[in-house]
Order: C-alpha cells, then structure tokens, then sequence
C-alpha cells in the first residue's frame, strides 16, 4: 500500500459505518480525511473551534438518532477531558481519531507535554484506546472501534502513530 | 433595544421562570430543547417533565454543540437551546461553529441574568462587558435577538412555533434565583427517554 493510501481507506470505513457528522479541528495528518468528508454530500463536516465542542455535537447527533466521529490531533485529548463527562455518564457511544505529535521524529518539543499523556489520559476516561503503526492496521482497527463503541456504548479512541504519520515539514 | 449596558433594576426586568412558561406556552410537537446545566434546566423543569427535553447537570460549555449535532441529525424537527449567560460563554467558541453550519432549525437563546447563579451570584462577563448578541452576529449569526420586556418575549414565543432560519436570541432576565425544581439526573435514561420519544432509537 501507498503512504497516501490509508486515508482514503479510513474514509470508506468511516463510510460503511454509517457515520453522518464529522466534528474536526484541522490536523495535517488528517487533512486528506477531511477533503473527503467535505466532498461527501453524505457526511456533515462540522469544523470547530476546539476539541470539546465536538464532544457534545457527537452526544447531540446520538439523540437524534445519527452517528458522529470526532478527528482531532494529541493537543485536543487535554481539551476534551471534562466534557467527556457526557459520553460517560450518558453511556454515549463515541469514536475518536487522534493523530499524534509530540511521540517520534518530532521537532516541535511543545507537542511532547500533551503527546505524552494521551493515552493513560483517555484511559483515565474510560475510553479503549488503540494505537495504529502500521497503514495496514488502520481499516481493521477503525472497524473494530466501530464495533466495539456502537455495540457497547463506549468510548474509543484510535490513535494514529507519529510513526505512520510521517515527519512534519519545518521547511519548503 | 440593542444597547450596550442600560441601567434597568431588576425589579423591572423579566422573570426568569415567567420567561420560560410565556416561551414554551404554546410549545409544537416537533419542538426539541436543551437547556444548560444550573438555572436553566430549573427553568425547563419547572414547566413539568417532558421526554423531548435533554436536561443537562453538566457539560458545561456543551448545550449549543449538543443542540447543533441534534438539529443536523433531526432536520425534521426543530431544537431550542436554552442556556445562561455562564454557560454559553464557557462555550463562546461554539457561536462560530454554529454559524458556518447555520442549520435551518436551530435556536439558540440565552436567559441572561449577568451572573453566575448556580456558585453564589457572581458576576459573569456580561455584566461588565460582554453583548452577547453582537458576539453572535460577529460570529456570523444573521439573526440575533435582543429580549428586553413582555412584547419581545411574546415575539420570540411565536418565532419558536415555526421558525425557518437558524438564530440567537438573549433574554434579559432578573438575577433571582426561584426555588429549585430538579428533573431526572440519570443520564443514560434521559438519553433514552428522548431516542424513544423521537423515533431515533
């Protein structure tokens, strides 16, 4: 498989999930996620000002009987902390993709903070977190948070290794 | 009727529970609420209990996202967020998401006292500064009400009969605070109390 391939992998999972809204704060190893998400007449895209809001658009879209993931980079986790308070004491199903920083090649130390506590972070919040290496880990891995978050309603959060990722460009 | 701060007393401005029973008075089928957590789930309550209301006793910050994924799932129905002036600026940011969405049949309104009532009056930022409604047209609102007396708030009781056209309304309300009336805090039977009463689960 290609680098650029596992994106466009992702979206026809997230597709035969039947998910509906796409809440998002940009991130560049999202970025082609998100083009095809705003291209699908299917899908809402829903860009947000920081992470939580689309904690509570996810538990809105639930109520009314639609499906929403939330794609966001390892700073959001820390922002998304109380309210997640929602999802857990509503038992609100929930499936986040979570690109990381801050954990391998990275040259922005400011990202190492939040990056390092991503995880036990999300476990703290009795979220499932799984975390993809390898591009062809990515679609059974999402199919499995599909499953598990909608046929338990839980929490689970997929994180997208630095390492799968690739190294941010500093300089053109 | 769109002025910065005015010095009205408390005493001529509009109560908070006759505020919400003179909106919802005539309340359609079709009409979903959500209120914010503290004061205005009071408000909401006090009406009596209706399974097409998400009473919130947190998430604080959250009330118009939650009102927006709903109101994008359920373009057959129309949602009213009713929040207070606490709340909605914990989640100010939210205003700027709503706008870009502008779903057709979305409210959001703001009983706003000024202060913080849940954690002992406090003054909050609009009591200083902060015109809640100019914040919404800057965040892209096309439509932001300002609900000052009686008249206006008959107005916005008729607009949330069958309105056509995302908007924001601010109600100046009194800083008092009525007995409480507490609804139902198990949030996994509110949540599938209002799928049910929808038809969405």
């Amino acid at each position: 498989m290609t680098e650029s391939a596992w994106p466009d992998r992702l979206f026809e999972t997230i597709k035969r999930a039947d998910i509906r809204q796409v809440g998002y704060v940009p991130d560049a190893g999202h970025a082609r996620l998100i083009e095809r998400c705003k291209a699908d007449p299917a899908i809402r895209d829903v860009v947000l000002t920081t992470e939580e809001e689309g904690i509570a658009l996810s538990a809105g879209a639930w109520l009314g009987g639609q499906r929403a993931i939330l794609l966001m980079q390892s700073s959001g986790v820390g922002n998304c902390i109380n309210m997640l308070s929602l999802t857990r004491i509503c038992r609100f199903p929930l499936v986040m993709f979570v690109t990381m920083r801050g954990e391998w090649e990275e040259f922005n130390p400011w990202q190492v903070p939040m990056g390092s506590i991503v995880r036990p972070s999300l476990e703290l919040c009795e979220a499932d977190v799984k975390r993809v290496t390898r591009a062809d880990d990515v679609v059974p891995t999402a199919q499995a948070a599909f499953q598990k978050a909608y046929g338990s309603d839980s929490i689970v959060a997929v994180l997208l290794a630095q390492e799968l990722i690739g190294r941010k460009q500093w300089t053109k | 009727m769109d002025q910065v701060k005015d010095h009205a007393t408390d005493e001529a401005m509009l109560e908070r529970r006759a505020a919400i029973a003179a909106l919802l008075a005539r309340r359609p089928d079709d009409l979903l609420v959500v209120p914010g957590l503290g004061s205005t789930t009071y408000d909401l309550a006090s009406l009596g209990d209706d399974e097409r209301n998400f009473y919130l006793w947190g998430a604080m910050g959250g009330a118009a996202m939650i009102g927006l994924g709903l109101a994008l799932a359920r373009p057959d129905r129309r949602v009213a967020v009713i929040t207070g002036d606490g709340e909605m600026l914990m989640g100010i940011g939210s205003l700027a998401t709503i706008a870009l969405q502008a779903p057709k049949n979305l409210a959001v309104i703001v009983f706003d006292n000024r202060h913080y009532g849940e954690t002992g009056m406090q003054e909050s930022h609009t009591a200083r500064a902060v015109d809640l409604p100019a914040v919404a047209r800057g965040c892209g609102f096309s439509c932001a009400f300002d609900v000052a007396d009686a008249r206006g708030l008959s107005d916005l009781a008729a607009q949330l009969t069958g309105f056509s056209e995302l908007f924001f309304a601010r109600v100046r309300i009194a800083a008092n605070e009525p007995p409480r009336v507490l609804p139902l805090r198990d949030g996994v039977e509110l949540k599938k109390r209002f799928r049910r009463a929808i038809g969405a689960g």
